[in-house]
């Protein structure tokens, strides 16, 4: 698809404010998204930073949960930071009781896995796919991926290999939050994504 | 490569990651995890809720440890929890205790009636309350990495809550609209730092998060607050101290999100049960304000 493409950030809770406006500011045409027929109007989906255990809870309360699952199969490009990562993960480690993902991305990531807001920080990331300029990454209480099966390409790792960005097919995720620091390589590679699709 | 902590950008940030929810009051483990699995984007821990404080009267002061660390182990969404206004003590025990957010709280009783607590010093982020813009920047001038408008907790009256979130965002508009040489004077009026003044008066928004609270006891009002423009709320003695809490606090949530849906406000307000008793602030004596602790 060439031009402006219609990307949807999913707006139940979280930073989505911060996502559409990158994305605006990239030349795409943005869209909250809090319901099925919102979803089903985009080309691409961005899911923000927030609590993971409420965005899961809304979005099934409110019939949204089965339509973004058929909308991960059949190729949407989806992006997800932080609580989106979780969203967009088969499995959930130290998730709350009950609480479900989305899923799509075929790994395995742990909530909170540097531990409270004292441990939140942030760093310079190698991420050799957005070129040879490190990025400042901002993590906040922020997941981790434990395990990546075949098939999923990891994009960035701490120093001690602690796996925080990831990508497979149309999905792409990441523990930290690139919509904070204006650095706009993550989402134009995301837009990318969605062009192509 | 170094990691760095507790900067602005990161204490900030937790707060960005909590717009658009409800954060409620608990005081003990129990409460907190009906609060998170009514999908509360966190929980405030504190001794006596606001309502109780009121009745009961005495000295509010900083939860018991045990109660916290029973929080932080029952639930996996962030925990805060209330330190008295200038009481860098408590503040500094509930950082040890690893609280995901301090509130310096004039729901508690001041522990300093002249200075707030040099919250830069922690690396803990700090939520303080305001009823109007400079007493917003006065905050954040200490170090505050989150704002909430301050209502009167612990009534159930909403109308505090209405004309503080309304003051701050109406003198933001007001600064907004003023050409550069009249900042100062603004800036001398506000009691508050000329660089901030300029700041918000060049973004038209506070540069950290603004919830409100105080007095907040239905879906209703959270959405009235959410259309009036805060960023989140919280609700402190309207969920436990009505009829129905877990039911209530799911109302409350769905109604934050879809805040401009009577659709949905309505369906979240059918059947809730009682709703806590309440006090109009109007027939409050005035030393009994807790919105004027603070300065």
């Amino acid at each position: 698809m060439a031009g402006k493409p219609k990307v949807g950030v999913l707006a139940l809770q979280g930073d989505f404010r911060e996502h559409l406006a990158v994305l605006n500011d990239l030349g795409a045409d943005v869209v909250p998204v809090k319901r099925p027929e919102e979803l089903a109007s985009v080309a691409g989906l961005v899911i923000p930073g927030g609590e993971s255990s409420v965005m899961d809870k809304l979005s099934r309360m409110f019939g949204l949960a089965e339509p973004l699952r058929a909308a991960v199969a059949s190729g949407l490009p989806v992006y997800g930071t932080c609580a989106g990562l979780i969203m967009l993960s088969n499995t959930v480690l130290d998730a709350i009781s009950g609480q479900e993902s989305i899923g799509g991305l075929d790994i395995v990531v742990r909530r909170n896995a540097f531990g409270s807001q004292l441990d939140s920080f942030e760093t310079d990331l190698d991420i050799p796919v957005l070129g040879e300029t490190p990025m400042h990454a901002v993590f906040i209480r922020a997941p981790v991926v434990e395990s990546v099966a075949p098939g999923v390409t990891v994009l960035a790792a701490l120093g001690d290999g602690r796996v925080v960005a990831v990508e497979q097919g149309s999905l792409l995720g990441t523990s930290f939050h690139p919509e904070m620091t204006g650095d706009t390589r993550f989402h134009e590679y995301f837009l990318d994504k969605v062009r192509a699709a | 490569m170094t990691e760095e902590l507790g900067t602005s950008r990161v204490k900030r940030g937790l707060a960005e990651m909590l717009k658009g929810g409800v954060i409620m009051d608990v005081v003990n483990a129990d409460q907190a995890k009906i609060a998170e699995d009514a999908g509360a984007v966190a929980v405030m821990a504190l001794e006596r809720v606001p309502a109780d404080i009121r009745s009961q009267g005495g000295v509010a002061r900083m939860s018991d440890p045990d109660l916290i660390d029973g929080i932080i182990s029952a639930v996996s969404i962030p925990v805060m929890a209330k330190a008295r206004i200038g009481h860098f003590v408590e503040a500094q025990v509930l950082e040890a205790l690893k609280v995901d957010y301090i509130d310096e709280s004039e729901v508690l009783s001041p522990a300093d009636y002249v200075n707030h607590i040099d919250k830069w010093k922690f690396t803990v982020p700090f939520v303080c309350g305001a009823t109007n813009l400079g007493e917003a920047l006065r905050r954040i001038t200490e170090g505050a990495a989150m704002i909430r408008s301050k209502g009167e907790a612990g009534t159930g009256d909403v109308s505090e809550a209405t004309k503080h979130i309304r003051t701050i965002l109406g003198e933001i508009r007001t600064l907004s609209a003023k050409s550069p040489d009249e900042l100062y004077v603004a800036a001398k009026e506000l009691q508050a730092p000329y660089d901030l003044v300029v700041e918000v008066a060049a973004t038209g928004k506070l540069p950290v998060v603004l919830f409100t609270a105080g007095g907040v006891a239905t879906p209703a009002d959270a959405a009235l607050m959410m259309q009036l423009g805060a960023d989140g709320v919280f609700v402190g003695s309207g969920i436990f101290k009505s009829g129905n809490p877990a039911q209530r606090a799911a109302a409350i949530v769905k109604a934050t999100t879809f805040f401009e849906d009577p659709q949905v406000i309505a369906e979240a307000s059918r059947g809730l049960g009682e709703a806590m008793v309440g006090i109009n602030v109007s027939d409050l004596p005035t030393p009994h304000r807790l919105a004027e602790r603070g300065w």
